[in-house]
């Protein structure tokens, strides 16, 4: 993939960028959405959030109709009653999260306390633990409800990724989760640029490839094929699947990393979830 | 559902087509009992699912990945050429989307012999 990461960069000149030699994740998120400038020219920055059917028309149609009863609604009733209802040591989320429950926008960060990147589902957890209540799961269930009250109540956050200078271990992480993304892996052998980059806009037998810019803003997402919500580590789950890659954990190491570099690369983007998708 | 009776209708039809060939008989390189065997394995999703990424002729809901693939004999010289091709189709061009067939075991070598056989006559 060093040749389609080569590819960016060239496009990034062309596009008249002032590319460092020392490539910066400034650097490379002004090529990665270069890039997409170019290739969907007359999509608006804005409708990216929107996913795949911000360049797919037949699929948007479709989704808007979704859209008026948005199956994410109930999700969203009972993650306001999780944030609301004491712990049994009486405390709440609130303890944790001061300034909730619209605090989408700060995540992913890094914690270097603990030298790793800290996603929302993993520090509500952490706050959960310290409050004597049990983990939730990380793909499926609860963890959708609350996730799903935080994104609501966050819609129109900007998606604001930040790599603090004083950590080496900060861009060493980001630079972790962009080889991932450039990776290929499984039996099929693709990367997740291969389809969201390479081939964004073509169609995989009838599935239209989304662009990967916006891939994080809308998150969890109910999707039709599941029937249910899901985290955005359970839907990376899928797509290492799919060409039969062994995935990894949700919420551990790589996928945290993933979703470092991931994030980072739709700096500026709107916060939109949770989503809806097919 | 009716896009499943049409594809047990195609089946059968392709069924059809195979036998009368075999009572013909045709001036062709190919086999055709290993032309159908190629082209169901290069149909279907578990296996080559080639449709995915080109359009074929006879295959439905094919993806535009890919260059459609037809003419071949007029591009390749040879089917230990057009066989490269599919076992591992980042020699050529180490950045295609097309998975290695052979290379990641995804068929078997006789697999793609048939497969072979079946793009060969496209
Ligand atoms: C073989 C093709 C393929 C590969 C490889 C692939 N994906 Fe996907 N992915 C899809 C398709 C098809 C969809 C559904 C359409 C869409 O939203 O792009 C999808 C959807 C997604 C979504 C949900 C988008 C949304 O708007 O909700 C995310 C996030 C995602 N992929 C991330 C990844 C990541 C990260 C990787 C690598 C680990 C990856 N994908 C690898 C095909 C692929
Ligand atoms: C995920 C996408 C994908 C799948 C699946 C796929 N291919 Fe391809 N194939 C490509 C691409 C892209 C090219 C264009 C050349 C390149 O990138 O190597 C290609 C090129 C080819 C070529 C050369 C075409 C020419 O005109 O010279 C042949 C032959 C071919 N594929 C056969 C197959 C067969 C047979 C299968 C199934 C067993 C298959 N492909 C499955 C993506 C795919």
């Amino acid at each position: 993939m060093k040749h389609l990461l080569k590819k960016i960069a060239m496009l990034a000149v062309a596009g008249g960028i002032a590319a460092s030699a020392q490539a910066s994740p400034e650097a490379d998120r002004e090529a990665f959405q270069n890039f997409y400038k170019n290739r969907f020219a007359s999509v608006p920055m804005e409708e990216y959030p929107n996913g795949v059917y911000s360049i797919d028309p037949v699929g948007r149609e479709n989704w808007e109709a979704i859209e008026e009863f948005p199956p994410y609604e109930t999700f969203i009733d009972d993650g306001q009653e999780m944030w609301e209802k004491p712990f049994a040591n009486g405390k709440t989320y609130k303890d944790c999260f001061a300034d909730g429950p619209a605090i989408a926008g700060i995540y992913p960060l890094w914690d270097k306390k603990n030298g790793m990147v800290m996603t929302l589902p993993l520090a509500l957890n952490k706050c959960r633990e310290a409050n004597g209540e049990k983990p939730l799961k990380y793909k499926k269930g609860a963890i959708n409800a609350i996730t799903s009250y935080i994104a609501f109540a966050s819609r129109g956050q900007k998606t604001n990724v930040i790599i603090p200078k004083d950590d080496p271990r900060a861009l060493e992480a980001y630079e972790k989760g962009k080889k991932f993304y450039y990776t290929r892996r499984g039996q099929l052998n693709f990367s997740c640029a291969n389809c969201h980059l390479q081939n964004a806009g073509m169609k995989i037998r009838s599935e239209v490839l989304g662009p990967a810019l916006g891939h994080t803003t809308h998150f969890p997402i109910y999707r039709s094929k599941w029937g249910g919500m899901g985290t955005l580590h359970r839907r990376v789950t899928g797509c290492n699947k799919q060409v039969r890659a062994k995935p990894f954990k949700a919420q551990g190491e790589q996928y945290r990393n993933l979703e470092y570099f991931l994030t980072y690369m739709s700096n500026g983007l709107e916060l939109n979830g949770p989503g809806a998708r097919k | 559902m009716t896009i499943s009776t049409k594809l047990l209708g195609m089946a059968s039809a392709g069924v059809l087509l195979a036998g009368q060939l075999a009572l013909v008989p045709v001036a062709s390189a190919s086999d055709p009992s290993m032309v159908e065997e190629g082209k169901a394995l290069a149909f279907t999703r578990k296996k080559g699912n080639c449709l995915a990424c080109h359009i074929m002729a006879g295959g439905k809901a094919a993806g535009n990945i890919a260059p459609p693939l037809g003419a071949m004999q007029s591009r390749y010289k040879s089917k230990a050429e057009l066989k490269a091709q599919i076992a591992d189709a980042t020699v050529k061009n180490p950045e295609t989307s097309m998975p290695p067939f052979g290379r990641h075991k995804i068929l078997s070598d006789a697999e793609i012999d048939k497969v072979v056989e079946f793009v060969w006559s496209l």
